[in-house]
Protein backbone atom coordinates (compact mmCIF):
# COMPACT_ATOMS: atom_id res chain seq x y z
CA UNK A 1 0.00 0.00 0.00
CA UNK A 2 1.20 3.48 -0.87
CA UNK A 3 1.82 5.61 2.15
CA UNK A 4 1.70 9.31 1.76
CA UNK A 5 3.45 11.86 3.89
CA UNK A 6 1.55 14.83 5.27
CA UNK A 7 2.76 18.38 5.59
CA UNK A 8 0.94 21.70 5.78
CA UNK A 9 2.63 23.22 2.74
CA UNK A 10 4.52 21.83 -0.22
CA UNK A 11 6.78 24.14 -2.20
CA UNK A 12 7.62 22.78 -5.62
CA UNK A 13 11.12 23.88 -6.58
CA UNK A 14 14.15 24.77 -4.46
CA UNK A 15 15.55 27.69 -6.38
CA UNK A 16 15.81 31.21 -4.99
CA UNK A 17 12.00 31.71 -5.16
CA UNK A 18 11.08 28.52 -3.31
CA UNK A 19 13.79 29.13 -0.72
CA UNK A 20 12.66 32.71 -0.08
CA UNK A 21 9.15 31.34 0.52
CA UNK A 22 10.55 28.61 2.79
CA UNK A 23 12.28 31.20 4.94
CA UNK A 24 9.08 33.28 5.26
CA UNK A 25 6.99 30.20 6.14
CA UNK A 26 9.53 29.20 8.80
CA UNK A 27 9.21 32.68 10.30
CA UNK A 28 5.42 32.14 10.42
CA UNK A 29 5.85 28.60 11.85
CA UNK A 30 4.15 26.93 8.89
CA UNK A 31 5.58 23.43 8.49
CA UNK A 32 6.55 22.72 4.91
CA UNK A 33 8.80 20.82 2.55
CA UNK A 34 10.48 21.79 -0.73
CA UNK A 35 10.32 19.16 -3.47
CA UNK A 36 13.24 19.57 -5.86
CA UNK A 37 13.59 17.53 -9.07
CA UNK A 38 17.41 17.79 -8.91
CA UNK A 39 19.56 19.68 -6.46
CA UNK A 40 19.10 23.14 -4.98
CA UNK A 41 19.37 25.74 -7.80
CA UNK A 42 18.85 23.02 -10.38
CA UNK A 43 18.08 25.26 -13.39
CA UNK A 44 21.19 27.29 -12.69
CA UNK A 45 23.23 24.07 -12.64
CA UNK A 46 21.85 22.41 -15.73
CA UNK A 47 20.01 24.84 -18.01
CA UNK A 48 22.44 27.70 -18.53
CA UNK A 49 25.29 28.26 -20.97
CA UNK A 50 28.88 28.11 -19.67
CA UNK A 51 29.88 31.76 -19.83
CA UNK A 52 26.65 33.22 -18.45
CA UNK A 53 26.91 35.68 -15.62
CA UNK A 54 23.97 37.04 -13.68
CA UNK A 55 22.49 40.18 -15.29
CA UNK A 56 22.06 41.88 -11.91
CA UNK A 57 25.04 43.14 -9.87
CA UNK A 58 26.22 41.16 -6.83
CA UNK A 59 24.76 43.61 -4.30
CA UNK A 60 21.32 43.21 -5.80
CA UNK A 61 20.70 39.54 -5.02
CA UNK A 62 19.06 40.12 -1.66
CA UNK A 63 17.06 37.30 -0.12
CA UNK A 64 15.16 37.46 3.18
CA UNK A 65 17.82 37.63 5.90
CA UNK A 66 20.70 37.22 3.46
CA UNK A 67 22.76 39.43 1.21
CA UNK A 68 26.10 39.78 -0.59
CA UNK A 69 29.03 40.17 1.78
CA UNK A 70 31.94 40.10 -0.68
CA UNK A 71 34.26 42.80 -1.90
CA UNK A 72 32.90 43.27 -5.41
CA UNK A 73 29.33 44.50 -5.05
CA UNK A 74 29.24 45.83 -8.62
CA UNK A 75 30.45 42.59 -10.22
CA UNK A 76 28.31 39.88 -11.78
CA UNK A 77 28.26 36.30 -10.50
CA UNK A 78 29.20 33.50 -12.85
CA UNK A 79 27.14 30.32 -12.67
CA UNK A 80 29.26 28.51 -10.02
CA UNK A 81 28.97 31.63 -7.86
CA UNK A 82 25.19 31.80 -8.33
CA UNK A 83 24.85 28.13 -7.39
CA UNK A 84 27.09 28.62 -4.35
CA UNK A 85 25.09 31.66 -3.26
CA UNK A 86 21.76 29.82 -3.46
CA UNK A 87 23.27 26.75 -1.76
CA UNK A 88 24.55 28.94 1.06
CA UNK A 89 21.10 30.43 1.45
CA UNK A 90 19.48 26.98 1.63
CA UNK A 91 21.94 26.07 4.43
CA UNK A 92 21.55 29.40 6.16
CA UNK A 93 17.78 29.00 6.46
CA UNK A 94 18.00 25.20 7.06
CA UNK A 95 15.53 24.67 4.23
CA UNK A 96 13.73 21.30 4.39
CA UNK A 97 14.60 20.27 0.83
CA UNK A 98 13.83 16.82 -0.61
CA UNK A 99 16.26 16.58 -3.51
CA UNK A 100 16.01 14.30 -6.57
CA UNK A 101 12.24 14.39 -6.14
CA UNK A 102 10.44 14.98 -9.39
CA UNK A 103 6.76 15.92 -9.16
CA UNK A 104 4.73 13.99 -11.71
CA UNK A 105 1.22 15.04 -10.72
CA UNK A 106 -0.59 17.53 -8.52
CA UNK A 107 -4.33 17.18 -8.01
CA UNK A 108 -6.78 18.70 -5.58
CA UNK A 109 -8.41 16.70 -2.78
CA UNK A 110 -11.00 17.54 -0.10
CA UNK A 111 -8.32 18.60 2.33
CA UNK A 112 -5.97 20.31 -0.10
CA UNK A 113 -3.61 18.73 -2.61
CA UNK A 114 -2.22 15.34 -3.48
CA UNK A 115 1.27 15.36 -4.95
CA UNK A 116 2.77 12.34 -6.65
CA UNK A 117 6.54 12.21 -7.12
CA UNK A 118 9.10 9.64 -8.17
CA UNK A 119 9.86 9.37 -4.43
CA UNK A 120 6.33 8.75 -3.21
CA UNK A 121 3.23 10.70 -2.41
CA UNK A 122 2.63 13.86 -0.39
CA UNK A 123 -0.56 15.46 0.95
CA UNK A 124 -0.74 19.11 1.89
CA UNK A 125 -3.24 21.85 2.65
CA UNK A 126 -1.50 24.55 0.64
CA UNK A 127 0.77 24.51 -2.35
CA UNK A 128 3.42 26.92 -3.62
CA UNK A 129 4.57 26.54 -7.21
CA UNK A 130 8.14 27.82 -7.49
CA UNK A 131 9.35 25.59 -10.27
CA UNK A 132 10.58 28.36 -12.52
CA UNK A 133 9.41 30.53 -15.40
CA UNK A 134 11.92 29.30 -17.96
CA UNK A 135 11.76 25.49 -18.01
CA UNK A 136 10.94 25.15 -21.69
CA UNK A 137 12.39 27.09 -24.61
CA UNK A 138 9.65 28.39 -26.87
CA UNK A 139 10.34 27.61 -30.52
CA UNK A 140 8.06 29.09 -33.20
CA UNK A 141 6.30 26.82 -35.71
CA UNK A 142 8.46 28.07 -38.57
CA UNK A 143 11.26 25.89 -37.17
CA UNK A 144 9.42 22.91 -38.68
CA UNK A 145 10.03 24.29 -42.16
CA UNK A 146 13.81 24.53 -41.74
CA UNK A 147 15.91 22.00 -43.68
CA UNK A 148 17.33 19.04 -41.77
CA UNK A 149 20.78 20.20 -42.93
CA UNK A 150 20.62 23.14 -40.57
CA UNK A 151 21.33 22.30 -36.94
CA UNK A 152 18.82 23.90 -34.57
CA UNK A 153 19.39 24.59 -30.88
CA UNK A 154 17.61 26.26 -28.02
CA UNK A 155 19.45 28.33 -25.40
CA UNK A 156 18.85 25.50 -22.90
CA UNK A 157 20.88 23.15 -25.12
CA UNK A 158 23.56 25.71 -25.95
CA UNK A 159 26.67 25.56 -23.76
CA UNK A 160 29.49 27.21 -25.75
CA UNK A 161 30.53 27.94 -29.35
CA UNK A 162 32.64 24.76 -29.59
CA UNK A 163 29.50 22.68 -29.98
CA UNK A 164 28.54 24.59 -33.16
CA UNK A 165 29.55 23.64 -36.70
CA UNK A 166 31.91 26.00 -38.48
CA UNK A 167 29.99 28.43 -40.64
CA UNK A 168 27.30 31.00 -40.11
CA UNK A 169 24.85 31.08 -37.23
CA UNK A 170 21.43 32.67 -37.23
CA UNK A 171 20.13 33.69 -33.84
CA UNK A 172 16.42 34.42 -33.66
CA UNK A 173 15.44 36.83 -30.88
CA UNK A 174 17.31 39.87 -29.58
CA UNK A 175 16.52 39.93 -25.89
CA UNK A 176 19.04 39.21 -23.13
CA UNK A 177 19.72 35.68 -24.35
CA UNK A 178 19.90 36.37 -28.09
CA UNK A 179 22.17 39.37 -27.74
CA UNK A 180 24.58 37.64 -25.33
CA UNK A 181 24.84 34.55 -27.54
CA UNK A 182 25.31 36.76 -30.62
CA UNK A 183 28.32 38.41 -29.06
CA UNK A 184 29.95 35.21 -27.86
CA UNK A 185 29.38 33.34 -31.11
CA UNK A 186 30.43 36.22 -33.38
CA UNK A 187 33.66 36.53 -31.35
CA UNK A 188 34.24 32.78 -31.83
CA UNK A 189 34.77 33.48 -35.54
CA UNK A 190 31.33 32.48 -36.83
CA UNK A 191 29.30 35.06 -38.74
CA UNK A 192 26.15 35.77 -36.75
CA UNK A 193 22.90 37.02 -38.27
CA UNK A 194 20.54 38.26 -35.58
CA UNK A 195 16.80 38.37 -36.21
CA UNK A 196 15.37 41.27 -34.23
CA UNK A 197 11.76 41.73 -33.15
CA UNK A 198 10.53 43.90 -30.31
CA UNK A 199 13.25 44.36 -27.72
CA UNK A 200 14.22 46.47 -24.74
CA UNK A 201 17.40 48.53 -25.08
CA UNK A 202 19.21 49.90 -22.02
CA UNK A 203 22.78 50.98 -21.29
CA UNK A 204 24.59 48.83 -18.70
CA UNK A 205 25.87 51.90 -16.88
CA UNK A 206 24.19 55.32 -16.93
CA UNK A 207 25.74 58.43 -15.41
CA UNK A 208 28.22 56.26 -13.53
CA UNK A 209 25.77 53.83 -11.91
CA UNK A 210 24.47 50.45 -13.04
CA UNK A 211 21.09 50.63 -14.79
CA UNK A 212 19.74 48.12 -12.26
CA UNK A 213 20.81 50.47 -9.47
CA UNK A 214 18.79 53.24 -11.08
CA UNK A 215 15.79 51.01 -11.65
CA UNK A 216 15.99 49.92 -8.00
CA UNK A 217 16.54 53.40 -6.54
CA UNK A 218 13.88 55.15 -8.60
CA UNK A 219 11.29 52.54 -7.62
CA UNK A 220 10.76 51.17 -11.14
CA UNK A 221 11.53 47.62 -9.99
CA UNK A 222 9.06 47.96 -7.12
CA UNK A 223 6.14 48.91 -9.38
CA UNK A 224 3.25 46.66 -8.45
CA UNK A 225 1.16 44.45 -10.71
CA UNK A 226 -2.01 46.30 -9.68
CA UNK A 227 -0.48 49.71 -10.46
CA UNK A 228 0.43 49.20 -14.11
CA UNK A 229 -1.95 50.00 -16.97
CA UNK A 230 -1.94 46.60 -18.60
CA UNK A 231 -0.46 43.79 -16.54
CA UNK A 232 -0.77 41.21 -19.31
CA UNK A 233 1.34 43.36 -21.55
CA UNK A 234 3.82 44.14 -18.74
CA UNK A 235 4.26 40.40 -18.17
CA UNK A 236 5.12 39.87 -21.83
CA UNK A 237 7.79 42.58 -22.08
CA UNK A 238 10.98 41.00 -23.44
CA UNK A 239 14.02 40.82 -21.17
CA UNK A 240 16.42 43.77 -21.16
CA UNK A 241 19.37 43.62 -23.55
CA UNK A 242 22.01 43.27 -20.85
CA UNK A 243 25.11 41.27 -20.11
CA UNK A 244 26.98 40.86 -16.86
CA UNK A 245 30.59 41.26 -17.92
CA UNK A 246 33.80 42.20 -16.14
CA UNK A 247 34.06 45.48 -18.09
CA UNK A 248 30.42 46.44 -17.32
CA UNK A 249 29.94 47.09 -21.02
CA UNK A 250 26.63 47.79 -22.76
CA UNK A 251 25.25 45.10 -25.04
CA UNK A 252 22.92 46.80 -27.49
CA UNK A 253 22.43 46.31 -31.20
CA UNK A 254 25.02 48.98 -31.98
CA UNK A 255 27.58 47.00 -29.93
CA UNK A 256 26.74 43.92 -31.95
CA UNK A 257 26.91 45.58 -35.37
CA UNK A 258 30.23 47.04 -34.19
CA UNK A 259 31.73 43.54 -33.94
CA UNK A 260 30.24 42.45 -37.25
CA UNK A 261 26.86 40.90 -36.38
CA UNK A 262 24.32 41.35 -39.19
CA UNK A 263 20.84 42.50 -38.18
CA UNK A 264 17.65 41.42 -39.90
CA UNK A 265 13.98 41.89 -38.99
CA UNK A 266 11.78 39.51 -37.05
CA UNK A 267 11.80 36.07 -38.67
CA UNK A 268 8.34 35.49 -40.13
CA UNK A 269 8.64 32.40 -42.25
CA UNK A 270 10.58 29.97 -44.39
CA UNK A 271 10.02 29.65 -48.12
CA UNK A 272 11.99 26.72 -49.52
CA UNK A 273 15.50 27.34 -48.28
CA UNK A 274 14.94 31.02 -47.64
CA UNK A 275 14.33 32.57 -44.26
CA UNK A 276 11.98 35.56 -44.54
CA UNK A 277 12.16 38.60 -42.29
CA UNK A 278 9.72 41.37 -41.50
CA UNK A 279 10.31 44.83 -42.92
CA UNK A 280 9.62 46.30 -39.48
CA UNK A 281 13.24 46.32 -38.22
CA UNK A 282 13.49 50.12 -38.25
CA UNK A 283 10.28 50.51 -36.31
CA UNK A 284 11.11 48.00 -33.59
CA UNK A 285 14.49 49.74 -33.15
CA UNK A 286 12.84 53.13 -33.07
CA UNK A 287 10.34 51.92 -30.45
CA UNK A 288 13.24 50.61 -28.34
CA UNK A 289 15.24 53.85 -28.68
CA UNK A 290 12.22 55.95 -27.66
CA UNK A 291 11.49 53.70 -24.68
CA UNK A 292 15.11 53.79 -23.55
CA UNK A 293 15.11 57.59 -23.73
CA UNK A 294 11.91 57.75 -21.67
CA UNK A 295 13.57 55.58 -19.03
CA UNK A 296 16.65 57.82 -19.02
CA UNK A 297 14.42 60.94 -18.83
CA UNK A 298 12.75 59.46 -15.76
CA UNK A 299 16.13 58.77 -14.17
CA UNK A 300 17.30 62.32 -14.93
CA UNK A 301 14.15 63.73 -13.37
CA UNK A 302 14.63 61.57 -10.29
CA UNK A 303 18.23 62.81 -9.98
CA UNK A 304 16.99 66.41 -10.10
CA UNK A 305 14.62 65.67 -7.23
CA UNK A 306 17.18 63.67 -5.21
CA UNK A 307 20.29 65.83 -5.17
CA UNK A 308 21.96 63.90 -2.34
CA UNK A 309 23.35 61.20 -4.64
CA UNK A 310 27.09 61.75 -5.10
CA UNK A 311 29.43 61.05 -7.96
CA UNK A 312 26.89 61.22 -10.76
CA UNK A 313 28.21 61.83 -14.26
CA UNK A 314 26.56 64.36 -16.60
CA UNK A 315 23.40 63.54 -18.52
CA UNK A 316 24.04 61.65 -21.74
CA UNK A 317 22.09 60.27 -24.65
CA UNK A 318 23.17 57.36 -26.83
CA UNK A 319 23.28 57.07 -30.60
CA UNK A 320 20.05 55.80 -32.12
CA UNK A 321 20.21 52.16 -33.20
CA UNK A 322 22.01 52.14 -36.52
CA UNK A 323 20.13 50.20 -39.16
CA UNK A 324 21.18 50.03 -42.77
CA UNK A 325 18.78 51.66 -45.21
CA UNK A 326 17.29 48.52 -46.69
CA UNK A 327 17.76 45.59 -44.33
CA UNK A 328 17.74 42.15 -45.93
CA UNK A 329 14.25 40.66 -46.17
CA UNK A 330 15.31 37.13 -47.07
CA UNK A 331 18.37 34.93 -46.66
CA UNK A 332 19.01 31.68 -48.45
CA UNK A 333 20.44 29.51 -45.69
CA UNK A 334 22.47 27.23 -47.96
CA UNK A 335 23.90 29.96 -50.17
CA UNK A 336 24.85 31.98 -47.10
CA UNK A 337 26.46 28.99 -45.37
CA UNK A 338 24.20 29.20 -42.33
CA UNK A 339 24.76 25.92 -40.48
CA UNK A 340 23.02 26.62 -37.19
CA UNK A 341 19.89 28.38 -35.98
CA UNK A 342 19.51 29.20 -32.29
CA UNK A 343 15.95 29.95 -31.21
CA UNK A 344 16.30 32.60 -28.52
CA UNK A 345 12.57 33.20 -28.73
CA UNK A 346 11.64 33.02 -25.08
CA UNK A 347 10.80 30.48 -22.42
CA UNK A 348 7.76 29.19 -20.65
CA UNK A 349 7.19 27.25 -17.45
CA UNK A 350 6.59 23.49 -17.50
CA UNK A 351 3.31 22.89 -15.70
CA UNK A 352 2.51 19.60 -17.43
CA UNK A 353 2.20 17.87 -14.02
CA UNK A 354 -0.48 20.26 -12.79
CA UNK A 355 -3.86 18.48 -12.89
CA UNK A 356 -5.84 21.32 -11.34
CA UNK A 357 -7.97 23.51 -13.64
CA UNK A 358 -6.08 26.78 -13.24
CA UNK A 359 -4.73 27.31 -16.76
CA UNK A 360 -6.23 29.73 -19.28
CA UNK A 361 -6.78 28.85 -22.93
CA UNK A 362 -3.15 29.71 -23.68
CA UNK A 363 -1.83 27.44 -20.96
CA UNK A 364 -0.91 30.23 -18.57
CA UNK A 365 -1.67 29.94 -14.90
CA UNK A 366 -4.50 32.23 -13.76
CA UNK A 367 -3.49 34.22 -10.72
CA UNK A 368 -3.83 37.57 -9.03
CA UNK A 369 -0.35 38.69 -7.94
CA UNK A 370 0.71 35.10 -7.23
CA UNK A 371 -2.56 34.08 -5.55
CA UNK A 372 -3.75 31.37 -7.92
CA UNK A 373 -7.45 31.11 -8.80
CA UNK A 374 -7.78 27.98 -6.66
CA UNK A 375 -7.99 27.89 -2.86
CA UNK A 376 -4.63 27.55 -1.13
CA UNK A 377 -2.47 27.62 -4.25
CA UNK A 378 0.32 30.15 -4.76
CA UNK A 379 2.80 30.97 -7.48
CA UNK A 380 6.33 32.42 -7.24
CA UNK A 381 9.11 33.56 -9.54
CA UNK A 382 7.13 34.54 -12.65
CA UNK A 383 7.61 37.63 -14.77
CA UNK A 384 5.97 40.61 -13.00
CA UNK A 385 4.16 38.28 -10.58
CA UNK A 386 3.60 41.06 -8.03
CA UNK A 387 6.29 43.55 -8.95
CA UNK A 388 8.47 44.41 -11.90
CA UNK A 389 11.36 42.71 -10.05
CA UNK A 390 9.45 39.46 -9.41
CA UNK A 391 11.53 37.41 -11.84
CA UNK A 392 14.83 38.60 -10.34
CA UNK A 393 16.50 36.84 -7.41
CA UNK A 394 16.13 40.21 -5.71
CA UNK A 395 12.38 40.16 -6.24
CA UNK A 396 11.65 36.85 -4.51
CA UNK A 397 11.87 38.26 -0.98
CA UNK A 398 9.09 40.85 -1.14
CA UNK A 399 6.77 38.50 -3.04
CA UNK A 400 7.40 35.67 -0.55
CA UNK A 401 6.72 38.03 2.34
CA UNK A 402 3.35 39.10 0.87
CA UNK A 403 2.24 35.66 -0.24
CA UNK A 404 3.33 33.86 2.93
CA UNK A 405 1.14 36.23 4.94
CA UNK A 406 -1.81 35.51 2.65
CA UNK A 407 -1.09 31.80 2.91
CA UNK A 408 -0.97 31.92 6.73
CA UNK A 409 -4.26 33.83 6.84
CA UNK A 410 -5.81 31.22 4.55
CA UNK A 411 -4.65 28.42 6.90
CA UNK A 412 -5.97 30.27 9.91
CA UNK A 413 -9.35 30.49 8.15
CA UNK B 1 -2.01 76.05 -17.25
CA UNK B 2 -4.59 75.46 -14.59
CA UNK B 3 -7.55 74.69 -16.80
CA UNK B 4 -8.01 71.14 -17.94
CA UNK B 5 -8.86 70.57 -21.56
CA UNK B 6 -10.60 67.50 -22.87
CA UNK B 7 -8.68 65.82 -25.64
CA UNK B 8 -10.90 65.02 -28.59
CA UNK B 9 -9.53 63.44 -31.74
CA UNK B 10 -12.95 62.01 -32.55
CA UNK B 11 -11.92 58.52 -31.48
CA UNK B 12 -14.09 56.63 -29.02
CA UNK B 13 -11.33 55.04 -26.98
CA UNK B 14 -13.68 53.77 -24.28
CA UNK B 15 -15.57 51.78 -26.89
CA UNK B 16 -12.30 50.34 -28.26
CA UNK B 17 -11.05 49.39 -24.82
CA UNK B 18 -14.44 47.91 -23.97
CA UNK B 19 -14.30 45.86 -27.16
CA UNK B 20 -10.79 44.68 -26.31
CA UNK B 21 -11.93 43.50 -22.91
CA UNK B 22 -15.07 41.84 -24.25
CA UNK B 23 -13.14 40.09 -27.03
CA UNK B 24 -10.48 38.72 -24.71
CA UNK B 25 -13.33 36.94 -22.93
CA UNK B 26 -14.91 35.76 -26.18
CA UNK B 27 -12.06 35.35 -28.70
CA UNK B 28 -14.35 33.74 -31.30
CA UNK B 29 -16.17 37.05 -31.77
CA UNK B 30 -12.82 38.61 -32.70
CA UNK B 31 -12.64 36.61 -35.92
CA UNK B 32 -13.42 38.93 -38.81
CA UNK B 33 -13.57 38.29 -42.52
CA UNK B 34 -13.13 41.30 -44.76
CA UNK B 35 -14.35 41.12 -48.34
CA UNK B 36 -14.28 42.99 -51.57
CA UNK B 37 -15.69 42.06 -54.96
CA UNK B 38 -14.02 43.16 -58.13
CA UNK B 39 -15.42 43.25 -61.63
CA UNK B 40 -13.50 43.81 -64.81
CA UNK B 41 -14.76 46.71 -66.91
CA UNK B 42 -12.49 47.13 -69.89
CA UNK B 43 -8.78 47.09 -70.57
CA UNK B 44 -7.02 47.46 -67.21
CA UNK B 45 -10.05 49.17 -65.68
CA UNK B 46 -11.91 47.37 -62.91
CA UNK B 47 -14.41 48.38 -60.25
CA UNK B 48 -14.22 46.92 -56.78
CA UNK B 49 -16.97 47.26 -54.24
CA UNK B 50 -16.99 46.76 -50.53
CA UNK B 51 -20.23 46.21 -48.68
CA UNK B 52 -20.53 43.30 -46.27
CA UNK B 53 -18.10 41.69 -43.87
CA UNK B 54 -18.26 39.13 -41.11
CA UNK B 55 -17.44 39.99 -37.51
CA UNK B 56 -18.63 39.77 -33.90
CA UNK B 57 -20.13 36.42 -34.76
CA UNK B 58 -22.42 37.52 -37.59
CA UNK B 59 -22.72 39.14 -40.99
CA UNK B 60 -22.40 42.92 -40.98
CA UNK B 61 -22.87 45.62 -43.63
CA UNK B 62 -21.35 49.04 -44.14
CA UNK B 63 -23.72 52.02 -44.05
CA UNK B 64 -23.43 52.10 -47.83
CA UNK B 65 -21.57 50.33 -50.60
CA UNK B 66 -18.17 51.85 -51.33
CA UNK B 67 -16.67 51.41 -54.76
CA UNK B 68 -13.17 51.90 -56.09
CA UNK B 69 -12.10 52.30 -59.70
CA UNK B 70 -8.68 50.97 -60.50
CA UNK B 71 -6.85 51.38 -63.76
CA UNK B 72 -3.44 52.28 -65.08
CA UNK B 73 -2.25 55.66 -66.35
CA UNK B 74 -1.91 56.70 -69.96
CA UNK B 75 1.87 56.10 -69.95
CA UNK B 76 0.92 52.42 -69.73
CA UNK B 77 -1.39 52.95 -72.69
CA UNK B 78 -4.40 52.67 -70.40
CA UNK B 79 -7.35 54.99 -69.91
CA UNK B 80 -6.55 56.14 -66.38
CA UNK B 81 -10.05 55.60 -64.99
CA UNK B 82 -8.74 55.26 -61.47
CA UNK B 83 -5.72 54.92 -59.25
CA UNK B 84 -3.37 52.03 -59.95
CA UNK B 85 -3.71 49.03 -57.62
CA UNK B 86 -0.30 49.74 -56.09
CA UNK B 87 -1.39 53.27 -55.29
CA UNK B 88 -4.44 51.79 -53.57
CA UNK B 89 -2.04 49.76 -51.41
CA UNK B 90 -0.38 53.06 -50.43
CA UNK B 91 -3.84 54.48 -49.66
CA UNK B 92 -4.49 51.51 -47.40
CA UNK B 93 -1.19 51.83 -45.56
CA UNK B 94 -1.35 55.60 -45.08
CA UNK B 95 -4.97 55.57 -43.92
CA UNK B 96 -4.38 52.67 -41.55
CA UNK B 97 -1.35 54.33 -39.94
CA UNK B 98 -3.17 57.66 -39.71
CA UNK B 99 -6.21 56.11 -38.06
CA UNK B 100 -3.85 54.41 -35.63
CA UNK B 101 -2.11 57.67 -34.77
CA UNK B 102 -5.43 59.32 -33.93
CA UNK B 103 -6.51 56.40 -31.77
CA UNK B 104 -3.21 56.10 -29.91
CA UNK B 105 -3.12 59.89 -29.41
CA UNK B 106 -6.62 59.82 -27.96
CA UNK B 107 -5.66 56.99 -25.62
CA UNK B 108 -2.58 58.91 -24.49
CA UNK B 109 -4.51 62.17 -24.05
CA UNK B 110 -2.70 63.94 -26.85
CA UNK B 111 -4.71 66.46 -28.89
CA UNK B 112 -3.92 66.29 -32.61
CA UNK B 113 -4.27 69.58 -34.48
CA UNK B 114 -3.18 68.29 -37.84
CA UNK B 115 -1.71 65.08 -39.12
CA UNK B 116 -0.65 64.73 -42.74
CA UNK B 117 1.18 61.86 -44.39
CA UNK B 118 2.89 61.59 -47.71
CA UNK B 119 3.71 58.12 -48.85
CA UNK B 120 5.90 56.86 -51.67
CA UNK B 121 6.56 53.38 -52.93
CA UNK B 122 9.50 52.84 -55.25
CA UNK B 123 9.20 50.30 -58.01
CA UNK B 124 11.38 49.12 -60.84
CA UNK B 125 8.88 48.04 -63.49
CA UNK B 126 11.43 45.78 -65.14
CA UNK B 127 10.01 43.27 -62.64
CA UNK B 128 6.37 43.31 -63.76
CA UNK B 129 7.38 43.59 -67.39
CA UNK B 130 9.57 40.50 -67.07
CA UNK B 131 12.63 42.34 -68.36
CA UNK B 132 14.90 41.28 -65.51
CA UNK B 133 14.11 38.23 -63.39
CA UNK B 134 16.20 39.57 -60.51
CA UNK B 135 13.94 42.58 -60.05
CA UNK B 136 10.95 41.98 -57.82
CA UNK B 137 7.45 42.88 -58.94
CA UNK B 138 6.47 44.78 -55.87
CA UNK B 139 7.77 47.88 -54.17
CA UNK B 140 11.49 47.95 -53.48
CA UNK B 141 10.65 50.03 -50.44
CA UNK B 142 7.99 52.34 -49.02
CA UNK B 143 8.64 55.69 -47.37
CA UNK B 144 6.07 57.46 -45.27
CA UNK B 145 6.55 61.00 -44.06
CA UNK B 146 4.36 62.49 -41.36
CA UNK B 147 3.82 66.13 -40.53
CA UNK B 148 2.06 66.21 -37.18
CA UNK B 149 1.01 69.16 -35.10
CA UNK B 150 -0.09 68.05 -31.64
CA UNK B 151 0.07 69.02 -27.98
CA UNK B 152 3.05 66.78 -27.28
CA UNK B 153 6.84 66.71 -27.31
CA UNK B 154 8.65 65.58 -30.48
CA UNK B 155 9.51 62.26 -28.78
CA UNK B 156 5.90 61.71 -27.74
CA UNK B 157 4.85 62.30 -31.34
CA UNK B 158 7.51 59.87 -32.58
CA UNK B 159 6.21 57.33 -30.09
CA UNK B 160 2.67 57.77 -31.46
CA UNK B 161 3.87 57.04 -34.95
CA UNK B 162 5.93 54.05 -33.80
CA UNK B 163 3.07 52.60 -31.77
CA UNK B 164 0.69 53.06 -34.67
CA UNK B 165 3.00 50.96 -36.87
CA UNK B 166 3.15 48.31 -34.17
CA UNK B 167 -0.64 47.98 -34.10
CA UNK B 168 -1.42 48.52 -37.78
CA UNK B 169 -3.02 45.74 -39.82
CA UNK B 170 -1.89 47.10 -43.18
CA UNK B 171 1.65 47.73 -41.94
CA UNK B 172 1.77 44.08 -40.88
CA UNK B 173 0.32 42.92 -44.21
CA UNK B 174 2.88 44.93 -46.15
CA UNK B 175 5.92 44.08 -44.03
CA UNK B 176 5.27 40.37 -43.48
CA UNK B 177 4.50 37.49 -45.82
CA UNK B 178 0.88 36.31 -46.01
CA UNK B 179 -0.44 33.17 -47.64
CA UNK B 180 -2.65 33.99 -50.59
CA UNK B 181 -4.71 31.34 -52.34
CA UNK B 182 -6.43 32.07 -55.62
CA UNK B 183 -8.95 29.66 -57.09
CA UNK B 184 -10.98 29.64 -60.25
CA UNK B 185 -14.51 28.26 -60.51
Amino acid sequence: MVTSRNVTCVIIGAGHAGLAMSRCLTELSVDHVLLERGEVANSWRTERWDSLRLLTPNWQSRLPGFKYQGENPDGFRDMPEVIKFIDQYANFISAPVETSTRVTSVSSSESGYKIITNQGEWRCKVLVIASGACNIAVVPNIAEAVSYKVNMLTPIQYKNPNQLADGGVMIVGASATGTQLSKEIQLSGRQVTLSVGEHVRVPRVYRGYDIKWWMDSTGILDERYDDVDDINRARRVPSLQLTGSLDRGTLDLNTLTGIGVKLVGRMVGMRDDKALFSGSLKNVCSLADLKMNRLLDNIDEWITNNDHIVGINPRERFLPTLIENSPTLEINLTENNIKTIIWATGFRPDLSWLDVPVLDRKGQILHEGGIVNFPGMYLMGMQFLRRRKSSLIDGAGDDALDLSKHLKAYLDG
Amino acid sequence: MSETTVVNNGVNVEALLGAREALSEAPEAAKFLWRASCEWKNGTHSKTSVEGYFGLGSEQVHKKTFSFDADHPEVFASEDNGATPVEIVLVGLASCLTAGIAAVAQHRDIQLRSCKATIEGGMDIQGILGVDADVRNGFDGINVHYDIDADATPDEIRALVAQSQKRSAVYDIVTNPTNVSVEVN
